[in-house]
C-alpha cells in the first residue's frame, strides 16, 4: 500500500508538526480578527496604511469607505482560518500525538479525533438543554416553580397546544400520504426524474421564501377590488366572496400548514421512490398472478414493504412540524388563533424576557420528541446488533 | 429458484418492478401533470410578479401577464435593483455567503474526525458517546437558544459572524456525525487492516484512505447543511439579529415584510434573491442530494 512509503523517518517527522504550529499562530491572530467586532474594517485600514493610502484608512475607521472590501476580507480569513485552521488542528496534534510513545499515543489520538466535536456537542447542546430544562422549573429569582408549566393550562396555550397537534398530524399525515401517492404514480410515466424534480424543487427554499410565495397565493384585497391572489381569484372567478385566507381562524392554520406540505411532500417522495424500485419483482408479480389490481398491489403489497421508510419519513417530517416556527412568524406572527409553541416561545424570551416561560415551551417541545428519540436509540442498537 | 433465472428477473439497476412497462393511461398522465403544474405554480407566480411593472402588480393578477408576454414594457429589473440597493437585500447577500461558507466547511470536516474516530478507532466510552450523537439527533434547536444567548451576550459573541459559525457548526454536528458515521463504519476492514499492517497512522489512514472514499457523502452532506445554513430565519435572528451589517438574507426577507408588507413587487423579487442559490445548488447536485437522503433514510 501506498501509505507505507510516505512515511520517513527522521527529522522530517518535526516538519509537519512545526508548519503546523506557525500556521496555528496565524489562525489564532485571524480568529482575534474576527472576534473584534470592527475587526475587518480595522484589518483593511492598516492595510491601506501600509500602502499609503491615508484617507481610504481614515474612512474606514470611521465605518465608511470600502465596506465591502472589509467584509469580503473578513470572510477571506474565516474561510482560512476554519477550514484550514481546523485542518491545521487536528494534523499538527495528530502530529505530535504520534511522536509519542505506542501505549500514549493509541490513549489520547481517538480523543483529538472525536474531542473538539464532543466539546462544541457538550457546550452547544447537552449543557444548553440541561440549563433549559432547570430554567423551566424556576421563577426569575431562581426559586423552584411549576408556574412556567402551569400556565400552559390557560386558553390561549391550550390553543397553541391544539395547534401544534393540528400541525403534527395535517401536516405529518399530508405530506406522508402525498409522497406516497406521487411516488406511485411518478414511477410509471415517462419523464419522471423532471416530475420528480418540480415536486422536489421546493425543498431547496427557505420556509420565509416559501412564506413570500404562499403569502402572494392568499393575497386578499377587499371584495370588488382585483383579486392579484390566486386563491382568491378562483374563489371570487367561482362567483364567492373573496376570503382572507391567513386572517381567518381556523383556516388560517391548514393554510400555513399546506406550505409545509409544499415543502416536505417532495423529500417524502424521493424516499419512497427509492424503496418502492427496492421492493422485489418476484413479490409483485406473485400478487399479479393471484390477479391483484395495480391499485391493491400499491395499497396491500408495497405499502407495507416501505413500512421501514415510511416510519423514518414520518418521524423526520414529525419533528420538522412540531418544531415549526418560520412560518407562523413571518406569515402572522401567530397573532390570528394561529399560534405555535415554538413561535411562542421566541415571543416569550425575546419579546417578553420571559425566559421561565419560554424554557418551558422548549422542555415542551423536547418531551414531544423524546418517543423519536427511542425509536432512533432502538433502531440503532438494533443495527449497531446486526452488523 | 436457481441463481440464473432469479437474474433474469431482477430489475435492472434504476427500473423499478413497480412500473411493468411504461403505462400509456392518459388519465394517469394527467394527473401527475396536473400534481407538477400545481407544484410549481406558486414559485412560477413569484417570479413573473417579480419582472412586473409595480403599478401593474396591484391591479391585475400575474397570470394576465402571461396572456400577453411579448408586450415588452410590462417587464421590467427595477424591482431587482430596488431591493437589492435600498433594500439591503445586496449587503444581506454577501452576508450570506459569509455566514454559510465557513457554517458549511468547518462542521463537516471536524464532523469527519469525529466519525472516523467512532467507526475505526476503539476507546473507552465510544459506544455510550456515539449514543448520546444519535440521540442529541433530534433535540431541538429551541432547548440551546436561551443558554447559549447568555454565554455570547457574556463573550461579546451577540451579533458576530464568529457567533453564528460556531453556533451552526454546535447544531450542525449531530446529523454530520451520525450520516458519515454510517458512510465510513460501512468501508471494508481489509482496508483498514491493510493500512495498519503497512504501517500507516490513523492520521494516514484518515487523509488518504477514508476521506477520498467518504467524498459522496461528504458532498451529500454540505449540500444539507448548505441549504439548513443559507435558509436558517430562527439562528440567524437570535445570534446574528437584525443589523443591517450582519443580517443575512432570510432575516432581511423577514424585515422588508415587516416594513413593506404590501410591496408585492419588493417581497417578489426579494424572495427570489434568498432562494437563487439554493436553487441553483439544488438543480446542479440534485443526484447527490438525493443519493445522501435515501443512503440515510431507507436503510432502516
Amino acid at each position: 500500500m501506498a501509505v507505507a512509503q510516505t512515511e520517513r523517518p527522521g527529522l522530517s517527522r518535526f516538519v509537519l508538526p512545526i508548519a503546523g504550529l506557525i500556521g496555528l499562530a496565524v489562525c489564532v491572530a485571524g480568529v482575534l480578527v474576527l472576534y473584534d467586532p470592527h475587526g475587518g474594517p480595522n484589518l483593511l485600514a492598516s492595510i491601506y496604511e501600509a500602502l499609503g493610502n491615508i484617507s481610504g484608512a481614515t474612512d474606514l475607521r470611521n465605518g465608511s469607505g470600502d465596506q465591502v472590501v472589509a467584509k469580503l476580507l473578513l470572510a477571506a480569513i474565516a474561510l482560512l482560518v476554519g477550514v484550514g485552521g481546523i485542518w491545521l488542528l487536528f494534523i499538527c496534534v495528530g502530529g505530535l500525538v504520534s511522536l509519542l510513545p505506542p501505549k500514549w499515543r493509541d490513549r489520547i489520538l481517538p480523543w483529538v479525533f472525536a474531542g473538539p466535536a464532543l466539546v462544541l456537542l457538550a457546550v452547544f447542546l447537552v449543557y444548553p438543554a440541561a440549563g433549559t430544562i432547570l430554567r423551566s422549573f424556576q421563577d426569575d429569582h431562581g426559586q423552584w416553580t411549576l408556574a412556567n408549566f402551569a400556565v400552559m393550562t390557560q386558553p390561549d396555550f391550550t390553543q397553541i397546544l391544539r395547534n401544534n397537534a393540528i400541525w403534527l398530524i395535517v401536516g405529518t399525515g399530508g405530506s406522508v400520504t402525498l409522497g406516497l401517492i406521487f411516488a406511485g404514480l411518478f414511477d410509471r410515466v415517462r419523464r419522471e426524474s423532471l416530475a420528480k424534480t418540480l415536486v422536489f424543487l421546493p425543498l431547496a427554499i427557505s420556509l420565509v421564501g416559501a412564506s413570500v410565495i404562499w403569502g402572494f397565493v392568499y393575497a386578499w384585497q377587499p371584495a370588488g377590488e382585483p383579486q392579484i391572489g390566486l386563491l382568491n381569484a378562483v374563489v371570487v372567478g367561482l362567483g364567492g366572496q373573496p376570503i382572507p385566507w391567513l386572517s381567518t381562524s381556523p383556516i388560517n392554520v391548514f393554510c400555513e400548514i399546506i406550505i409545509m406540505i409544499w415543502l416536505q411532500t417532495g423529500f417524502a417522495m424521493v424516499v419512497f421512490s427509492a424503496a418502492i424500485k427496492g421492493v422485489s419483482s418476484e413479490v409483485l408479480e406473485a400478487a399479479r398472478l393471484d390477479g391483484a389490481s395495480e391499485r391493491q398491489l400499491f395499497v396491500r403489497v408495497i405499502v407495507p414493504m416501505i413500512r421501514g421508510s415510511i416510519i423514518t419519513v414520518s418521524t423526520t417530517i414529525a419533528i420538522v412540524t412540531l418544531k415549526i416556527f418560520d412560518i407562523v412568524y413571518v406569515t402572522t406572527g401567530g397573532r390570528f388563533d394561529d399560534d405555535v409553541v415554538a413561535n411562542r416561545m421566541f415571543h416569550e424570551v425575546f419579546q417578553f424576557f420571559n425566559d421561565g416561560r419560554g424554557a418551558a415551551l422548549a422542555t415542551l417541545l423536547f418531551v414531544a420528541v423524546l418517543p423519536v428519540m427511542y425509536i432512533n436509540l432502538r433502531n440503532f442498537k438494533r443495527q449497531q446488533g446486526e452488523g | 429458484m436457481t441463481a440464473p433465472a432469479k437474474a433474469v428477473d431482477t430489475p435492472k439497476a434504476g427500473v423499478s418492478a413497480w412500473r411493468p412497462g411504461f403505462i400509456r393511461s392518459v388519465p394517469l398522465r394527467l394527473s401527475v401533470f396536473f400534481i407538477c403544474f400545481l407544484w410549481t405554480l406558486p414559485t412560477l407566480g413569484l417570479l413573473v410578479t417579480s419582472v412586473r411593472d409595480p403599478k401593474n402588480i396591484t391591479t391585475s393578477g400575474w397570470w394576465t401577464a402571461l396572456l400577453h408576454p411579448f408586450e415588452a414594457n410590462q417587464w421590467t429589473l427595477s424591482n431587482y435593483q430596488t431591493v437589492l440597493a435600498s433594500g439591503g437585500m445586496g449587503d444581506a447577500f454577501i452576508n450570506s455567503l459569509i455566514v454559510t461558507i465557513p457554517s458549511v466547511a468547518i462542521p463537516i470536516t471536524i464532523a469527519a474526525f469525529a466519525a472516523y474516530a467512532f467507526a475505526w478507532i476503539p476507546f473507552r466510552g465510544r459506544g455510550i458517546l456515539f449514543t448520546i450523537v444519535v440521540a442529541l439527533l433530534v433535540v431541538p434547536i429551541q432547548m440551546s437558544l436561551i443558554p447559549i444567548l447568555q454565554i455570547y451576550s457574556a463573550g461579546n459573541l451577540y451579533g458576530s459572524f464568529l457567533g453564528i459559525w460556531l453556533a451552526h457548526t454546535g447544531f450542525g454536528l449531530p446529523l454530520a456525525i451520525f450520516l458519515l458515521y454510517n458512510f465510513i463504519s460501512q468501508l471494508p476492514r481489509d482496508l483498514f487492516e491493510s493500512a495498519s499492517i503497512d504501517g500507516a497512522t490513523h492520521l494516514q489512514t484518515f487523509t488518504r484512505i477514508v476521506l477520498p472514499l467518504s467524498i459522496p457523502a461528504l458532498g451529500a452532506i454540505a449540500i444539507f447543511q448548505f441549504l439548513w445554513v443559507w435558509n436558517d430565519l430562527l439562528v440567524a435572528l437570535v445570534f446574528l439579529g437584525p443589523g443591517a451589517d450582519v443580517r443575512v438574507l432570510p432575516t432581511a426577507l423577514f424585515q422588508l415584510i415587516g416594513s413593506r408588507g404590501g410591496s408585492w413587487h419588493l417581497l417578489t423579487a426579494g424572495a427570489f434573491i434568498t432562494m437563487v442559490v439554493p436553487l441553483v445548488v439544488f438543480l446542479l447536485l440534485q443526484r447527490a442530494f438525493v443519493r445522501g437522503i435515501t443512503a440515510g433514510s431507507v436503510k432502516s
